[in-house]
This record gives structure tokens, sequence and C-alpha cells, in this order.
């Protein structure tokens, strides 16, 4: 039976030759994550199940990301708990402050999720990684608890929607608002429980950076997996990453899919999502006046050294607002390092921002940038809920990098060509 | 399983960020949580929860990020049933691994209101609306969910999965 590459994936790993839409299967994980919020939660009830060793301690990776540095107090024994359990279960892949960068793009970065995976993380966006050609989804704390006794969880095999992109992406416009767009078309309920497969020539054309991108933001579709077929960009990204084995998989040419939904992108502009859900997209011709004061350029979504490049292209030469601030959080502490090295952090400083170490911080609400009443943000991060960074009263408006730079600038919501 | 309680209504794409923000994720304790249930969207619902037990919402419940806190902090502030015309995947699985009854019925949500009096029969897939007298019934769960849940949630799963290690 033709299979697509998702169910290829999940096939090999619950040991069958097929499976189908809709069939609950058991699999073996390769890589379990979890972090700073989420861990803690999994660990007492590993322990309350009377949980003594860990399934094996090499394919667990916990990354404090949230709200570290500790954020305080409360956040610091939250640390403690995680640190402690790291120690007692030698578990391998832990990130202390420093050398701890965004869970969902340090993972790929340090070569732990590689093509053919299945990747099982306490954390919605755990779904990033499919842009590897991996399985990846997002679970909660009592599986992430299960899995860790288990090695294994269960998952009941997705249909698959394919988007294909044909054109070329006019200047300043990523990623970001290629899957703002869809989100848009397709609703947050567009894909739920779904896999969400990406194709066509402006996905092989794109970067690692941007695959991740649009993987990342599918469970804001409700998808339970995103996934884009490894190619020779897939190759070169990992080639000195990981000399762990890989499996490239790729989907059969009369596989089934529920939908095929093809887009001609060339004339599309880059993308805002209004408050409160991120299908309120508008391309930026049709938004109006929208004064700002807060805009955040990182996070899981955004946080890439690409992202923070296009970022200080339009940032260069040039101050912020007045009345903005602007909050440059690098993903990791290589993208921080690359930044510095390529001069990007001077540019940012001339410019007035601040900048932050790797951290979720402002995206959730968390720290590092919150916001007060009646205050808007502009924010490269992926969710723009009511309240969902700060004050019930607040308002987030979701961008790519180069639209965020831009309004940081004008003190309203502004895209690139208003200020080259 | 029988319960019987008040209805609080809610709408569409009810988040996790609202079901529980994030700045009370620095704690696991579910009373704690508790406290802070649902203040996202409606600061009377720790009040309000006192009396209605039985939680409607529209599409998408649960959407968002993949914190347990969300459906723990309902669990413990009294809820004693969810129905929902659709749930996001992760507050979903979350739900029955914790073992929060949670009922996905279009019609249900439609037709019953604020403050009517409902009687939810889980095993034998009805819901009464005692209030209006009307009663509808439930699709049942996929045999494997149907499983689960007769196992109290996730820990009935696992511990008999590290029996069977033990064993072979």
């Amino acid at each position: 039976m033709p299979m697509t590459i998702t169910e290829k994936i999940l096939a090999k790993h619950c040991g069958k030759t097929e499976v189908k839409e809709g069939e609950f299967i058991e699999v073996d994980i390769d890589v379990l994550l979890g972090n700073d919020i989420t861990a803690p939660l999994a660990i007492e009830k590993f322990r309350e199940w009377g949980g003594k060793r860990v399934f094996d301690s090499q394919k667990i990776v916990l990354v404090p990301d949230h709200s570290t540095p500790n954020k305080d107090i409360r956040a610091a024994q939250q640390s403690l708990l995680l640190r402690k359990f790291v120690r007692e279960q030698g578990i391998a892949n832990y990130f202390e402050v420093g050398r701890v960068g965004i869970e969902h793009i340090l993972l790929p970065e340090k070569g732990l999720v590689l093509p053919g995976d299945l990747v099982i993380g306490a954390d919605s966006h755990t779904c990033t990684a499919g842009a590897l050609g991996a399985f990846a989804c997002g679970v909660g704390s009592t599986d992430l608890a299960a899995a860790m006794l288990i090695g294994r969880v269960w998952l009941k095999v997705p249909s698959t929607i394919r988007f294909v992109y044909r054109g070329e992406l006019r200047k300043w416009v990523t990623a970001k608002d290629l899957i703002l767009y869809t989100i848009g078309d397709i609703g947050v309920e567009g894909a739920s429980y779904k896999s969400m497969e990406f194709g066509g020539e402006v996905i092989s054309r794109m970067s690692m950076a941007g695959r991740l991108t649009m993987c990342n933001m599918v469970v804001e579709a409700g998808a339970k997996n995103g996934i884009i077929e490894p190619d020779e960009i897939t190759l070169n990204y990992i080639r000195t990453r990981s000399k762990r084995e890989y499996h490239l998989y790729s989907g059969d040419p009369q596989a089934e899919y529920l939908e095929v939904k093809e887009y001609e992108v060339s004339q599309l502009e880059p993308q805002v999502a209004f408050p409160s859900l991120p299908s309120n997209t508008k391309g930026i011709s049709q938004i109006g006046k929208i004064q700002v004061d807060q805009v955040v350029i990182g996070s899981c979504t955004n946080g890439h050294f690409e992202d923070l490049k296009i970022a200080a292209e339009l940032l260069k030469g040039k101050k912020i607002y007045p009345d903005v601030r602007l909050i440059i959080i690098p993903a990791t502490p290589s993208i921080y390092l690359e930044a510095l090295k390529k001069g990007l952090l001077q540019v940012f400083l001339e410019a007035g921002a601040v900048i932050s170490p790797p951290t979720c911080g402002p995206c959730l609400g968390g720290y590092m940038g919150v916001l007060g009443e009646g205050e808007v943000a502009v924010s490269t991060t992926n969710r723009n809920f009511v309240g969902r960074m700060g004050h019930l009263k607040s308002k987030v408006y979701l961008t790519g990098p180069a639209i965020a730079a831009a309004s940081a600038i004008k003190g309203r919501i502004a895209g690139p060509e208003e200020v080259i | 399983m029988v319960i019987k309680g008040r209805v609080l209504k809610y709408g569409d794409n009810i988040n996790t960020d609202e079901i529980i923000p994030a700045r009370y994720l620095d704690t696991t304790d579910s009373k704690e949580l508790a406290k802070h249930c649902m203040e996202g969207l409606d600061e009377s619902f720790p009040g309000r929860v006192k009396d209605s037990k039985i939680l409607i919402a529209g599409r998408n419940f649960g959407c968002g990020s993949s914190r347990e806190h969300a459906p723990l902090a309902l669990k413990e502030a009294g809820v004693s049933c969810i129905i929902a015309s659709s749930f996001a995947r992760i507050f979903f699985r979350n739900a029955i691994n914790i073992g929060l009854p949670i009922v996905e019925c279009e019609q249900v949500v439609a037709n019953i209101e604020e403050g009517d009096e409902v009687q939810i029969d889980i095993v034998r897939g009805n819901i009464r609306n005692l209030t209006k007298e009307e009663s509808y019934s439930l699709v049942p769960f996929p045999p494997f969910l149907q499983q689960l849940i007769n196992k109290g949630g996730l820990e009935g799963y696992v511990k008999e999965r590290m029996r069977e290690e033990g064993e072979s």
C-alpha cells in the first residue's frame, strides 16, 4: 500500500510494514523532550508511579528554556527539581544556562533530531522538528512521564493534508508569512489531529531555518505534526551535527492525502495575524494604522540567525521609535555568538534595542518583556491569544522579522519597504 | 459513571493561556493552579464552578500550549465533565490521561444553556438535560480510548506495560 512519509515513519516505529489512518498504534521513541515547565510535573508523576530508572538516559533531552535564567524563586525551585532528576538519572542531554537555547531550535542545531526519527515532546511546538523529515509531535506531562518509563507512546495514525507552494517569494516575504497565510486560509482547526506536509518549489528552495519556522506553527492549525521530505538542504544541515544513524523517508507518489492544497505565492505580501487568533491574518497593505509599544524578535518560531539578519538589515543605521521597546532574543548561544561575530548585535544596540539571553520568556508572558494594560506588541512568536504576553487587556500582532523590525522603527505596524 | 450538575457555558477556541495563564505554571500543586483556573477568560470562574460542575464549550477547546496544568486546574477546581463541540488534540490526550471526563458532542453544545441541569452517563453514552427534559446520545470513544478511560487514565496503562515487561 502506498504511504505518506508520516505513515512510513510511524509504521517503522511500531514494527509494522504499513499503518492506516485512524489506527491506534504504540511507537518506539527516538527522542523524548521536556522543559522546565512540563518536566517537573512529569518527574513527580514518574516518582508517584514508582519509577526508578528512565528507559534510556541517552534518548531523553531536558531543556530548561522557559523561565531561565531563573526569573524568580519559584522558577528556581522548578529548575532545581529538573537538575536533580538529570543528575540522578544520568540524562545525557541537559543544557545549563549559558549553554541552553530554545528547545525547538537547540535540538536540530545540536544534531539531536535527525531525519526519520520519532520525536515526542512535552511542549506543543515539538512539531518543529518535522522540518528535518522526522515525525515530531507534542504531548503533555503525563505522556512524558509514561514515555520516560516505557520508551513508547500511543498514537492515532493521522490523515495528511499536503500543502504545495509554487512561485517565488518576494523580497522580505519569509517562511513565517507563508505559514501565517496558510493558517489564515485553513483556520485554527484547519488541520486538527492531522499531519501537515509541506512541499513544492518554494519549500525545496527554503533554508532549514525557514522549514523549521513552517513546521513550528502547524500546531496553531491544530495539527499533530508538520513534515517536509528530507533533501540536499537537510543533508547539508545535519552533516556536521551528528554521527548518529538516520533514515531518509519519502512519500509514495500514490500515497493517499485527505486533501492537497496548492498555493501560488509569488504575489504574497508580508502577513500580520491580528489579535487574538493566529488565523486572523491580513496582508501588510490591508492593516491601517496600529500604534506599537513593544516589539519582540525571537522565539522557537523566529529566533534563528537568518531572522536576526533580516531585522539587522532593516535596523542598520536607524533608531527605534522613541516610544517603542525592541527586545531581541537569539534562540541559542551559537546564534547569539554568530550575531555577535557578524556585527548584528552592534546594529541592534546602536538602534536602541535590548538583547535578551536565549529564553522563551515574553512569548508566553513569562518574563523579559511582559505587557501591561492596553499595551500593543508586534511579535515574531507564534500565539496571540488574549493575555498571552501579559495583561488581559494587552494585544499581540504576529509577524515575521521584517515587519517586526520596520514596526520598531516606525512606532506603528509597518512593512519593510517603508523603512528602506 | 453518572455525572450530574449545572452547566457553565463558554465559546469557541478556549485556549490553555486562558485556562491557566503561564505566570502560574511555576508550580505543580493542583490546588494552587485551581485558584487561578480560567483567570484569562472569566475571573468569576472559581466561585461559579462551585455550583456548576459541568463545563460546556464550543469548538477547539484547550487549544494552544501542551500544559497539562490546564486540565489539572479544571479538575481540581471542581469541573466534573467537559462537553465541547471539539477538543484540541493535546488537551484531549491530557484530559484522558489524567482521568478528567470529556465528551465531544456538537448537538449538546447547541441545545444546552448555561444554568441547565444535566446528567451524563458516560458508560451508557447518553446525556439528559433535566431542565429541558431532552436527551442526547453520545458517539462512543474508539475501543482503545475506552480501555484507557476504563483503566482510569494513563497510569493503569503504563503499570500494565511495566508488569508485562517485568514478566517477559
